[in-house]
């Protein structure tokens, strides 16, 4: 058998090395246990590559399969419309890469198109589908005269005739007789510019300044179209022309491209782009592209990037990597609820009371028992929550605290803060395993301790007492598990299903909490292998837990067995 | 070698001397290659007829690859025209300032198009979202992501 630590799947194959431990171990483990174990294992390491039931099917694609992708899709329509690639692409750009959309309103109307996705001018190209915005360079020519600045071209468009300016009616001048000067760019107005270049509109710029736009469009504005620069031209620059205008700077024509994937990507709702910081991965996850999807199943995926941990994330939402077993729906709406609530409530419980008449919230700042509430003037008793009518008038000290109006005023005031107790119920118990599992990186470097400790003190090798980690690990990875399973509880509607959901939830907190315990105790040097074999029971005990508790979570938002007492997102 | 931005303000402000600028605008104040002022006033009829307005200018060094910040300055002698496109703190929301920005647009191009802007307003009115864009408005108005509606300006 294999001792491959680096498993592809969190999920499965725990004890690979079950076999050498057992012989080991010869004895000294309940059969009971044993028989368990090896039941455990055929069912779940031969399962590794068989999706479960809270897994989702999906797909990583580095960059260079999407690009692939992306040409495919490109090559298929300039097939089909008979254009070149650097049309195509701007085409499908334009119909954010919808092939169908694009060809049937390219059937319909090509030209029309055309101009819309930046291609061709609306006068000049009736049969726009040959004109790929050929590029006009030449280099230090005789031009016509220096554009005197934007004001004429400003003229054209729609200026209106009160403009006060003679209104020259174009500018830099396709129709004016080339006189010759020198020809200036019109932006930078740097006379010993000798490259220049336009589109099929004839607005010629300085390499220099095209350069300095683009770079500008693509780094600060992360554009992945990029016009032409004059004012209402709305031709767009070809790929290639972009290549060549960005020159040498590699680095900003390797974004332009990360950018071209990136509207690739967002526009097709199969395909998320990893959300991890530089990470150029893309997941693809059909099952979970529409949102109707959500209420059925958590789509937890992972990309392709090979960095430890992997890099995990929700198909269906942005809130966390991942919310299993509870559902983005709902998992949003507790989220929400513990930012607006869980402060706030604290504090409301800990340090104020209700009147009892109107229920207003009243926190007591100082002064005597005697309060009246300001908003309904009713006068009450802050010990006993009873009327202070029946404290008379001298007292200003409470000892009736058993009179019935006082037990009533609290009763009262008690179903009030019971909806608010049932919610830190949950939050309480929610934030707990939050924090317990980030406590887990502590544990982790506590248990690297006493992994080399037990090195020292006993015979075992390194290998063999990975078993510590491997039991950090399943504990992290459950206690997310459970604290999702508090979010879900509380939006849960009361009965039958909620309490066998509850069932499988104490179990696996049971286990969770009785394996974290073991791994903070002190190790004795000859208790080691008894701890060892513990430990590793405990585990897959933990680990079997964790599953039962996906799967029927899973099978059960399948099957819609679950009921909410509250409206969620989909569901009716 | 200057940069572009000096070189081409430079170049701008060599025409306006030369040529002057157009009608009803005068430059104030261009002492540097950062800040200039403008006055401007609509000729002819108008619902501004006498009102003179400043204007501020601000570039970077990123001028004219990315638009200038334009706004009018609200001063002691100055006030904001009341205009459904201008806010009361002098903010402009106006296309060319923004995403219809171009390049080749100058500073008395743009001079000319917020002229005409004022010139063509039918009701003096601020705009409907006043008060809460006043409120939370960034110093400068480049900061602003502004929704364009209504006819372009």
């Amino acid at each position: 058998m294999s001792s491959d630590y680096d498993y592809s799947d969190d999920d499965g194959d725990y004890y690979d090395e079950d076999d050498m431990m057992s012989t080991q171990d010869d004895g000294s483990a309940p059969s009971d246990e044993e028989m368990d174990m090896d039941a455990f294992n055929d069912d779940f390491v031969p399962a590794r590559n068989v999706r479960k039931v809270y897994e989702v099917e999906h797909e990583s694609l580095s960059q260079g399969a999407i690009e692939k992708l992306m040409l495919a899709d490109i090559e298929h329509i300039s097939g089909i419309f008979g254009v070149d690639v650097g049309t195509a692409s701007l085409l499908l750009r334009h119909m954010n890469w919808n092939k169908e959309r694009l060809i049937e309103k390219y059937m319909d109307n090509a030209s029309a198109v055309s101009v819309a996705a930046g291609i061709s001018l609306p006068s000049r190209s009736p049969s726009s589908s040959s004109a790929a915005a050929p590029i006009r360079s030449q280099s230090s020519s005789t031009r016509s005269g220096a554009a005197p600045l934007g004001r004429p071209s400003r003229q054209r468009g729609k200026q209106n005739s009160r403009s006060p300016t003679p209104a020259l009616t174009h500018g830099g001048g396709r129709s004016q007789p080339p006189k010759a000067e020198p020809f200036v760019c019109p932006i930078c107005f740097d006379d010993s510019q000798t490259s220049f270049l336009g589109l099929s509109c004839d607005h010629l710029f300085c390499s220099g300044c095209w350069n300095a736009y683009a770079t500008t469009k693509i780094r600060e504005e992360g554009e992945h179209m990029i016009r032409c620069m004059a004012e209402d031209c709305s031709l767009v620059v070809p790929d290639a022309t972009v290549q060549n205008i960005l020159g040498d700077d590699t680095a900003t024509w390797e974004r332009f491209q990360e950018l071209l994937v990136r509207h690739f990507v967002g526009s097709n709702p199969n395909l998320k782009y990893c959300p991890y910081p530089s990470c150029t991965y893309t997941v693809s996850c059909s099952a979970a592209a529409h949102k109707s999807a959500l209420t059925t199943m958590v789509p937890t995926v992972r990309c392709g990037a090979a960095v430890t941990p992997p890099h995990k994330f929700c198909f269906g939402c942005p809130i966390e990597a991942d919310h299993r077993p509870v559902i983005c729906g709902v998992a949003k709406m507790w989220l929400k609820k513990c930012r607006d609530d869980s402060e706030t409530a604290n504090w409301i419980k800990s340090n104020t009371k209700e009147c009892s008449k109107c229920q207003s919230t009243i926190e007591k700042n100082g002064g005597c028992n005697h309060m009246t509430c300001k908003k309904c003037k009713h006068e009450f008793c802050w010990v006993c929550m009873g009327p202070w009518s029946e404290h008379g008038t001298a007292w200003y000290s409470c000892n009736r605290f058993d009179e019935k109006e006082g037990v009533d005023a609290r009763d009262a005031q008690s179903k009030s803060r019971a909806s608010l107790e049932r919610y830190l119920h949950y939050y309480n118990r929610w934030a707990n395993h939050e924090q317990s599992a980030k406590l887990s990186i502590e544990l982790y470097s506590k248990t690297e301790k006493k992994m080399e400790e037990m090195q020292i003190t006993s015979e075992l090798t390194w290998i063999e007492v990975q078993f510590m980690k491997k039991a950090v690990d399943e504990v992290e990875k459950c206690r997310t598990t459970l604290k999702w399973t508090y979010a879900m509880a509380y939006y849960m509607d009361k009965g039958n299903e909620k309490e066998l959901f509850e069932d499988n939830q104490r179990d696996l907190e049971q286990a969770v909490e009785d394996l974290s315990e073991l791994l903070e105790s002190q190790i004795d040097a000859e208790a080691i292998p008894a701890l060892r074999q513990k430990v590793t029971d405990k585990t897959v005990y933990v680990s079997k837990r964790n599953e039962i508790m996906l799967e029927d979570t899973a099978k059960g938002f399948l099957d819609g067995r679950w009921g909410w007492n509250v409206t969620v997102d989909g569901f009716e | 070698m200057a940069s572009i931005s000096s070189r081409r303000l430079r170049k701008e402000l060599n025409e306006i001397n030369a040529e002057g600028c157009p009608c009803g605008i005068k430059l104030l104040n261009a002492d540097n290659f950062e800040v200039w002022y403008f006055s401007i006033e609509v000729l002819g009829e108008s619902l501004y007829q006498g009102e003179v307005f400043k204007l501020m200018f601000r570039f970077d060094s990123n001028y004219p690859i990315s638009s200038p910040a334009v706004q009018f300055v609200i001063g002691p002698d100055a006030q904001a025209p009341i205009h459904p496109h201008v806010y009361s703190n002098g903010h402009i929301c106006a296309s060319i300032l923004g995403n219809e920005w171009s390049p080749v647009l100058s500073v008395s191009a743009v001079c000319v198009t917020l002229q005409s802007m004022l010139a063509s307003c039918k009701t003096k009115e601020r705009p409907v979202d006043n008060d809460r864009y006043v409120r939370h408005a960034p110093e400068n108005p480049k900061k602003t992501r502004f929704h364009y509606d209504g006819e372009s300006v």
